[in-house]
């Protein structure tokens, strides 16, 4: 008997696959493949489960690192606040007794959480990935399911590998033709976000198609999946092709010999089957699209570099209208005025969206043999200490250094601020992270979103500019 | 986890769209803050002056808003990190019950493990009681208080005004009506769990090789 199939998406195929049960129609219980853990919270989670009396399910199943609170000081052992010193250990000390793989620092492997769980092959196409971090869509770049859950809904992992989860409708979103120069997968999904805004991927799982998704390399897809958050959905991918094999085979975890070739037949089903229905669709053509920055305090208020930033009286709406103005206080700007030309202090190369070799070689090209503007202070934060060592092995970090930014440590550093290292009030910062909120980079910051490209020239020349112009 | 059945209490309005978990609770607070203490931080950038003293523009810091049990809010409410502790914190404000016309997904499923009831509604119908509330004042709290039942998903909102039906997932329903225990539910479905391991083990042992 043959049975016919209708056509599925990718997700949909990675969902089915890890149903255990159906709870109640529309929420299923699924299996969780990869449970990664760091050190804001996840030890003491670990501990939660252990004071219940229940042992961790699979913890084979689990990779940890710390990386929120670390210190990123060339030569830190740990945090700087005593308190990072002791979420730290706890991390060690309940990965050691539930024997859960922990690269600590120093140690290759260590890095952020999004950053090590691709690098180590512990995220692959077709998986659930599983972390107490929203950025945990980053992961679906490899064709992997990943989303980002809360300290309760961790604990119900560590206890069971499983967690209950009402299934979102998917969302295509279809980049068409090829970048331009000067412009990557972070300027492609702000280009996204601003255009449907910080809640209009909200219960959708999104899926990135098109020739100038294909055309991205991992490190791409990373970013573009990564900010899948600041548009409201836990779940971004883009399905498995060549690159991704390539990309993954050989690393630590990742399957050898006959399993590779078993695990890759596996992952040819998985891209999306022609004719496959998406509840909802956007085209974005990339051959006009601009460097984009954002202007405001939530991803969604982005413009390209060579736009005007608004003027609340044009908003669309009173809502919008009493954010902008809101936004526009809080940043010291003024609506009309054109975003270049903007003065910086500080200067943020880094995070899950934008440390990976590929985003510092990018930075590293505009800032050779220039220097940083005298006023303005310039991190570079490499995601993973396999990365910065990879970096190192490069030159980059004598590219880095010699033109007057400073060469860090990996970890998260200024994208969120937990161990400390902050942009100071009222300082202008234009940072390769995801997030612009208000306070985000420290109370009173003032951060600007941008790619390591925008950065990197922001750093030179002291201002937000073109890099187009470079 | 805590039971949410029905409560009667005043509702605050707060009619900001896109406000993020980072707004709610800085980082640095939940890494070093205990549970029970977080509402103290709840809102800190716009709640309190450098000096620690209250601002009088934030809404529990007018009457009738100081007692609320209700936080009702602009689109997008709890967008961003994943942090639980902007739950705790907002519970530790005495908040049981959060009203918008969408949530951050993640911040939407904390509130429920912790026994706050979120509530999705259209943005027409939440514009209107924050109207509502607007119109109550320090000697008019009657014009404030809201009654949310979640047995029957009814919320009759102040002075009269006709009742407004509400929905909740029935899973997620169950769990805050009884207080019940997502863990021990899902271990009574350990054969299942068992067994779906087996054959995943099988039918993709890369996975389970690490």
């Amino acid at each position: 008997m043959t049975v016919a199939t209708a056509p599925r998406t990718l997700f949909a195929k990675i969902w089915d696959e890890h149903v255990i049960d159906q709870l109640v129609p529309g929420v299923d219980l699924l299996h969780v493949d990869r449970h990664l853990l760091h050190d804001l919270g996840c030890g003491d989670a670990m501990l939660q489960v252990e004071k219940r009396g229940l042992p961790l399910r699979n913890p084979e199943l689990c990779f940890a690192t710390p990386d929120h609170i670390v210190e990123t000081r060339p030569g830190r052992s740990g945090g700087i606040a005593p308190w990072a010193d002791l979420l730290i250990n706890r991390l060690r000390e309940q990965s050691r007794k539930a024997g859960v793989k922990l690269f600590d620092i120093g140690e290759d492997g260590q890095g952020i959480v999004h950053v090590m769980g691709p690098e180590v092959g512990a995220t692959l196409p077709g998986t659930t990935v599983l972390c107490g971090d929203s950025h945990t869509c980053t992961h679906g770049a490899l064709g992997a399911l990943a989303f980002g859950i809360g300290f309760t809904e961790m604990q119900h992992v560590l206890a069971t590998q499983t967690l209950p989860q009402a299934r979102p409708r998917t969302l295509r979103a279809h980049f068409e033709g090829s970048l331009p120069r000067g412009t990557g997968a972070k300027d492609m999904v702000l280009a996204l976000i601003g255009r449907i805004g910080a809640v209009g991927g909200t219960g959708f799982a999104i899926e990135y198609t098109g020739d100038a998704v294909r055309a991205l390399d991992l490190e791409g897809r990373m970013t573009l999946c990564n900010l899948s958050i600041e548009c409201g959905a836990k779940i971004g991918m883009v399905a498995p092709d060549g690159a991704t094999y390539d990309w993954i085979k050989g690393r630590r975890y990742a399957p050898r010999d006959a399993r590779w070739d078993q695990a890759v037949a596996y992952w040819r089903t998985l891209p999306s089957d022609a004719g496959a229905v998406y509840d909802h669709s956007v085209r974005i053509d990339c051959a006009g699209l601009a460097p984009h920055i954002t202007w405001g305090t939530s991803p969604e208020q982005v413009i390209g570099i060579d736009q005007r930033i608004p003027e609340p009286a044009s908003a669309p709406d009173d809502a919008r209208r009493l954010a902008w103005s809101q936004a526009l206080d809080y940043m010291g700007l003024r609506g009309g005025q054109p975003i270049a030309g903007t003065t910086v202090d500080r200067v943020f190369i880094g995070s899950c969206t934008n440390s990976r070799l590929p985003d510092l070689r990018r930075a590293a090209a505009i800032v050779a043999g220039r220097k940083v503007a005298p006023h303005v202070e310039a991190w570079v934060v490499p995601g993973s200490e396999r990365i910065r060592r990879e970096a190192e092995a490069e030159g980059l970090h004598e590219v880095f250094r010699a033109a007057g930014l400073q060469w860090r440590e990996p970890g998260c550093s200024m994208c969120v601020g937990a161990n400390g290292e902050l942009v100071g009030s009222g300082q202008r910062c234009v940072s390769t992270s995801n997030r612009n909120f208000v306070g985000r980079q420290g109370p009173g910051a003032r951060t600007h979103l941008a790619s390591p490209e925008m950065a990197a020239a922001a750093a030179i020349a002291g201002a937000i500019v073109d890099v187009r112009n470079w | 986890m805590q039971k949410f059945q029905a409560l009667t209490a005043v509702a605050a309005p707060y009619p900001f769209a896109n406000v993020d978990t980072d707004r709610i609770i800085r980082i640095e607070r939940c890494a070093r803050t205990p549970r029970e203490e977080m509402g103290r931080w709840a809102f800190e950038m716009e709640r309190f002056d450098a000096d620690g003293s209250e601002r009088a523009d934030f809404v529990l810091h007018r009457e009738p808003f100081r007692q609320a049990g209700i936080w009702v809010a602009g689109p997008n409410f709890g967008c961003g990190s994943s942090r639980e502790q902007a739950v705790w914190a907002i519970a530790g404000l005495g908040i049981r019950c959060v009203i918008a016309p969408s949530f951050g997904d993640i911040f939407f499923n904390n509130c429920v493990q912790n026994g706050v009831l979120p509530i999705r509604l259209p943005a027409a119908t939440v514009n209107e009681l924050l109207d509502a509330l607007g119109q109550a004042g320090p000697r008019t709290p009657e014009l404030a208080t809201m009654t949310v039942d979640l047995l029957a998903q009814r919320i009759d909102p102040p002075a009269g005004r006709p009742a407004i039906a509400f929905e909740v997932e029935r899973l997620q329903r169950e769990a805050l009506l009884e207080g019940l225990d997502p863990i021990a539910m899902t271990l009574r479905l350990s054969d299942r769990i068992d067994a779906f391991q087996q054959r995943q083990r099988a039918a993709r042992p890369w996975v389970w090789e690490v």
